[in-house]
């Protein structure tokens, strides 16, 4: 009952952000004018700042706020490591090399941007992963995995670094920009290209819930009460990474939101994964609804990027976090 | 022609970004260049260009046959892009320069590591710093002192002055449209839109123009604008700045079509969105006048009269 009511609360705060946010700006807007019927949207400006600057931002921060904070919660319950974060595995490293790529060589490009770059990116970099980490077991080892995934990361940041050293100074500009994280999508386009997969993944950490508490035991434990742990761990790996990609393909690698908000449901709820996957998602989704908020009004016009207000809530509580547990 | 002048004119945009960040952490005088012992007896023989714009103006004021090194974004003139090049503002050679036993070197001012070494090794530098569109005639003068060729340059400077004052009688009088000056999106999206702001080269360039900057408010050089704030400002005339390469007319319009999204802006309303390929809207050289031009006839078109 407790945990049906918290997680109805994560819920109802993620819908609040999301209907409150879009009333929040660096503009004052005439709400009566917004949702007049009177004024064609054409010519109707606080309608536009409502529907094409502000509602689709909101929309994009839940989305890559709650699939972010439900990746995190499963790549922690996958690795049995509570400071994994869905970047952890070289999903981002990855999406970031393709996107760094489109920047310094896409501008010719017929077809896909940026955001497809990266999902491309994120892509490959997961199906590397899953071979080094299945090349010498008949299941995942997580141990392989987490050692590939971390090292895969450096090795794409040097690729990223080489990519960066090779464009010219507005290009690196706008890579640097892109690596802060951006969720001013400017339309629906970007949310409706990553819903499928979010929506894939998501039934899949619905399925996912059950084996990762028994997963938490450890896989030999967990085999022992009837849990397929080479299908729960590979469903795992490959639903939250690709979900990560979606994400990060949106609104780039904004950070700290898959580590802190699984963390601080834990504390709320307990470790109970059929809580602490649908409350981290709601309660995830709304913390970066508020963290943009904060990002595009704290020194508007200008704008920060969301990546360093994530950042600097989540850095200091990182490092909390660690010096508790030791 | 495109091909060229494509790098050029993304250095020249990149530094409007860099030297923002550069010159408010570390003010904007190095004393350095400006010393009277600046005088030097003799006038300079081999001349290394770190910087686009000054390498222009070297060659504007006649001294093109004593440049003996570039930066790698030099394209312009087509006589510079021949000289061996030895590096740019992140990564000078310093070798390459030494070999090349340059009397002189332009370099940023930001190029803190690369003055030292200079110094060190006793060759003379003329230090550049990029800000508004006035400093550009006065470089050139202070570099036409420093290269023994004030009488060149100064005629240079001269016509830039004249020139822009044209094109200030020209619009005088004229209606001032609320004009956006975009130097920077995310092709194909409204994503990582970049507009001059209120001070600066490309500002001042806008101004001279005959338009208004829509964000003449925010004293900075440049300015993410958000799609609300982009909506909020409302600017009458759209003005994008390309700096990218390959653009066929096809590219040109769609990525113009892609402003249609925001149909309350009234110069998507009035199709006043222009795209415009030209690398001397980077440069803050010797062809500045020229550039200011392409504004001014996209602002105040010639045929219809006020």
């Amino acid at each position: 009952m407790r945990r049906a009511f918290i997680i109805g609360l994560c819920f109802l705060g993620m819908l609040v952000a999301i209907v409150v946010a879009p009333f929040i700006g660096s503009t004052p807007i005439d709400f009566g004018r917004v949702f007049s019927g009177d004024v064609a949207l054409a010519d109707n400006v606080d309608a536009q700042i409502f529907l094409i600057a502000r509602l689709p931002r909101a929309l994009a921060a839940a989305l890559v706020g709650g699939t972010l904070a439900a990746a995190g919660v499963v790549f922690q319950g996958l690795l049995r490591n509570p400071l994994a974060t869905p970047y952890t595995l070289g999903v981002s490293a990855g999406a970031s090399l393709g996107a760094m790529i489109a920047i310094t060589f896409g501008a010719g490009w017929q077809v896909g941007g940026v955001a497809s770059a990266s999902l491309v990116g994120a892509i490959l970099a997961v199906l590397v992963v899953y071979a080094l980490a299945t090349a010498q077991h008949r299941g995942i080892s997580t141990t392989v995995l987490l050692l590939a995934g971390v090292t895969l990361n450096a090795f794409f940041s040097a690729l990223i670094l080489f990519v960066q050293y090779i464009s010219d100074f507005s290009q690196t500009f706008r890579a640097l920009r892109w690596l802060m994280g951006d969720l001013d999508v400017a339309s629906y386009g970007p949310i409706l290209a990553a819903l499928p997969l979010v929506v894939v993944a998501f039934l899949g950490f619905a399925w996912l819930a059950r084996p990762l508490n028994l997963l938490t035991l450890g896989p030999e434990a967990a085999g022992a009460r009837g849990v397929n742990v080479e299908l729960a761990q590979r469903i795992a790996f490959f639903t939250a990474s690709l979900a990560t990609g979606a994400a990060v393909s949106v609104g780039g690698p904004i950070g700290f939101v898959g580590i802190i908000v699984p963390h601080l449901v834990r504390l709320l709820v307990g470790a109970d994964h059929r809580v602490v996957l649908p409350a981290s998602t709601f309660f995830g989704a709304a913390f970066l609804v508020a963290c943009d908020a904060i990002a595009r009004t704290v020194l508007a016009p200008i704008e920060l990027p969301v990546g360093i207000i994530t950042a600097m809530i989540g850095g200091p509580f990182f490092l909390w976090l660690l010096v508790r547990k030791s | 022609m495109m091909h060229g002048v494509r790098h050029g004119a993304r250095f020249a945009i990149a530094i409007v970004v860099t030297i923002l960040a550069i010159t408010s952490l570390r003010g904007m005088d190095l004393p350095r260049d400006l010393a009277p012992s600046a005088v030097v007896s003799q006038a300079p023989k081999r001349i290394v260009s770190l910087v686009p714009a000054v390498t222009e103006m070297l060659f504007a004021a006649g001294a093109g046959n004593e440049v003996v090194g570039v930066s790698n974004f030099d394209k312009f003139p087509p006589e510079a892009a021949t000289r061996p090049s030895v590096g740019a503002l992140i990564d000078p050679d310093f070798e390459r320069i030494l070999s090349l036993k340059p009397d002189l070197v332009i370099v940023y001012g930001s190029q803190t590591d690369l003055l030292a070494r200079l110094e060190r090794a006793k060759i003379p530098v003329f230090n550049y710093r990029h800000a508004g569109l006035a400093d550009i005639t006065v470089t050139l003068r202070n570099l036409g002192a420093r290269i023994g060729r004030g009488k060149e340059s100064d005629a240079v400077a001269a016509g830039i002055e004249r020139d822009i004052d044209a094109i200030r009688k020209r619009v005088a009088g004229r209606p001032r449209p609320k004009t956006a000056l975009v130097f920077e999106r995310e092709p194909g999206t409204l994503r990582s839109i970049y507009v001059s702001a209120g001070v600066g080269f490309m500002h001042d360039m806008l101004e001279v123009a005959g338009g208004t900057d829509a964000f003449q408010d925010v004293q900075r050089q440049s300015l993410q604008a958000s799609t609300e704030v982009f909506l909020a400002r409302a600017p009458e005339v759209i003005i994008e700045v390309l700096s990218t390469g390959g653009w066929t007319a096809d590219r040109l319009a769609r990525e113009r079509q892609v402003w249609q999204a925001l149909t309350s802006v009234p110069a998507v309303r009035s199709g006043r969105v222009y795209l415009i390929a030209d690398a001397r809207l980077a440069i803050p050289g010797p062809r500045v006048a020229a550039a200011i031009a392409l504004i001014a006839d996209v602002l105040h078109p010639k045929s219809t009269k006020p």
